[in-house]
């Protein structure tokens, strides 16, 4: 039951070219910052990323997108790189571009065995076309199909040997839905404790849904907006 | 004409006591400074956090807790945190009591675009599209009019959609305005604003009642 790898390297290092994967985060925050350094390290490509966004020009999947590894990204919202926009205007980036519910509840349904589900969200928009639309009472609905990965890749704050994890403030997010959704479940957390010394009342993800598990190391924790007020 | 406080000043008049509320990004963050302090709400803040505080000072600045505009933020008494899956449920189950958002266009119909302008952004629709598909009660917070003076209140949006006749009520510079059957019915004006000048800059159709208050910030 032992799930604990060295490091980020080998964590990832079966994942090939063309993969599916998965990475956690909202914004900066929550990012599998050490995977991420690894995969752009391997320089794997045509990689289809999952995650909610792009990252920054100099950071997170920005750096993926910098080295031309992502053939398509699959994202609610990428609004803060401009490497992303020129790569997308120019045809070398295929987007998908799905509301953050629904992107969230897809992933959520990829890893609790529904295949599809329906939600008003996107009715009577460019994201409706082509689905079948169906009426429940006087509402429209669009049917939404789950989604799964080869690889899915979290970060969390605390976690064991037995993949268990647990996340520290908004950097949970994407984390636990994605971590039930990938056939290999990477999760790199800040600390690993003993096996038994995590509260099972707190615990955000259970283990069986992880297979790999490592202490990163060096977190930036990049932040996008800092703000702060200067009164008590 | 009021300013952008004053548009998020304004609404903030619309938050009542117990409301579980969903501030957008840009002015409607702007209304959680408003809000009277012996209104009790709690902000929802779609990246996983309910109980939303004020900015951290910077002593406290934690990269692990932000809002969904990717700023460090803070957390009430009472708060907690939750995946977005949680968090969507709440939206799309209808927990929250009132939405406030940005918009680029709003029709008289109600219905809202604020995500895509075609081939020149192209930055995504975030949580827009399922906030504006399943709050109640929606406001939205913008200019009247674009940068180029043109009515951003119309008979039909021209950019591509967030969701369909999903507005409720509209916070301008100029006027507050409720999306009815016969389109825009103009509520209050702006300090300062006349009626004259609302129905010049106003697209789509406006009922016009005969006395128009001024609003009351």
């Amino acid at each position: 039951m032992n799930k604990i790898v060295a490091n980020a390297q080998d964590a990832i290092q079966d994942i090939p070219s063309g993969a599916v994967i998965m990475l956690g985060g909202f914004g900066l925050c929550g990012i599998p910052e050490n995977c991420i350094t690894a995969l752009v390290s391997r320089g794997i490509n045509n990689l289809t990323c999952i995650s909610n966004n792009a990252g920054v020009d100099d950071f997170g999947i920005g750096l993926m997108l910098k080295q031309h590894q992502v053939k398509k990204m699959i994202s609610s919202y990428v609004g803060e790189n401009a490497e992303f926009e020129r790569q997308l205007l120019s045809g070398e980036l295929e987007v998908e571009l799905i509301p953050q519910g629904t992107l969230a509840e897809r992933i959520r349904a990829g890893g609790a065995g529904i295949p599809a589900f329906y939600t008003p969200a996107g009715f009577g928009t460019e994201i409706a076309e082509g689905k079948e639309i169906r009426y429940f009472g006087d509402k429209p609905h669009l049917l939404e199909h789950a989604l799964h990965a080869d690889f899915a890749i979290v970060k969390a704050w605390k976690g064991d040997a037995f993949g268990n994890l647990i996340y520290k403030g908004t950097a949970r997010n994407f984390n636990p839905m994605m971590a039930t959704a990938g056939k290999i479940t990477i999760a790199e957390v800040e600390e690993i404790v003993p096996v038994g010394s995590l509260d099972p009342n707190n615990i955000h993800t259970p283990g069986i849904y992880v297979q790999r598990i490592f202490q990163g190391s060096g977190y930036e924790k990049r932040i996008e907006q800092r703000t702060f007020r200067t009164t008590l | 004409m009021l300013d952008k406080y004053g548009i998020a000043q304004r609404i903030a008049k619309e938050v009542k006591e117990g409301f579980y509320v969903n501030l957008g990004i840009g002015i409607p963050t702007l209304v959680a400074n408003y809000i009277p302090a012996h209104i009790s709400v709690m902000l929802q803040s779609e990246n996983g956090l309910l109980g939303m505080g004020p900015f951290p000072v910077e002593a406290d600045i934690d990269p692990d807790l932000i809002n969904a505009g990717k700023q460090t933020v803070t957390m009430i008494a009472g708060a907690s945190l939750f995946s977005s899956a949680e968090s969507f449920a709440m939206i799309r189950g209808q927990h929250v009591d009132l939405t406030i958002l940005g918009a680029m266009e709003v029709s008289d119909s109600g219905d809202i675009a604020n995500w895509k302008i075609p081939g020149k952004m192209v930055k995504g629709m975030g949580g827009a599209m399922d906030l504006v598909a399943s709050a109640q009660n929606i406001i939205v917070a913008m200019q009247h009019c674009n940068k180029e003076g043109e009515s951003k209140l119309l008979p039909e949006c021209t950019l591509p959609l967030t969701g369909v006749g999903c507005v409720k009520m509209v916070v301008t510079d100029l006027a507050v305005l409720e999306i009815t059957p016969e389109g825009f019915l103009l509520k209050e004006r702006a300090p300062g604003v006349s009626v004259e000048e609302i129905i010049q800059r106003t697209a789509g159709r406006l009922k016009v009642p005969a006395f128009v208050p001024e609003m009351v910030l």
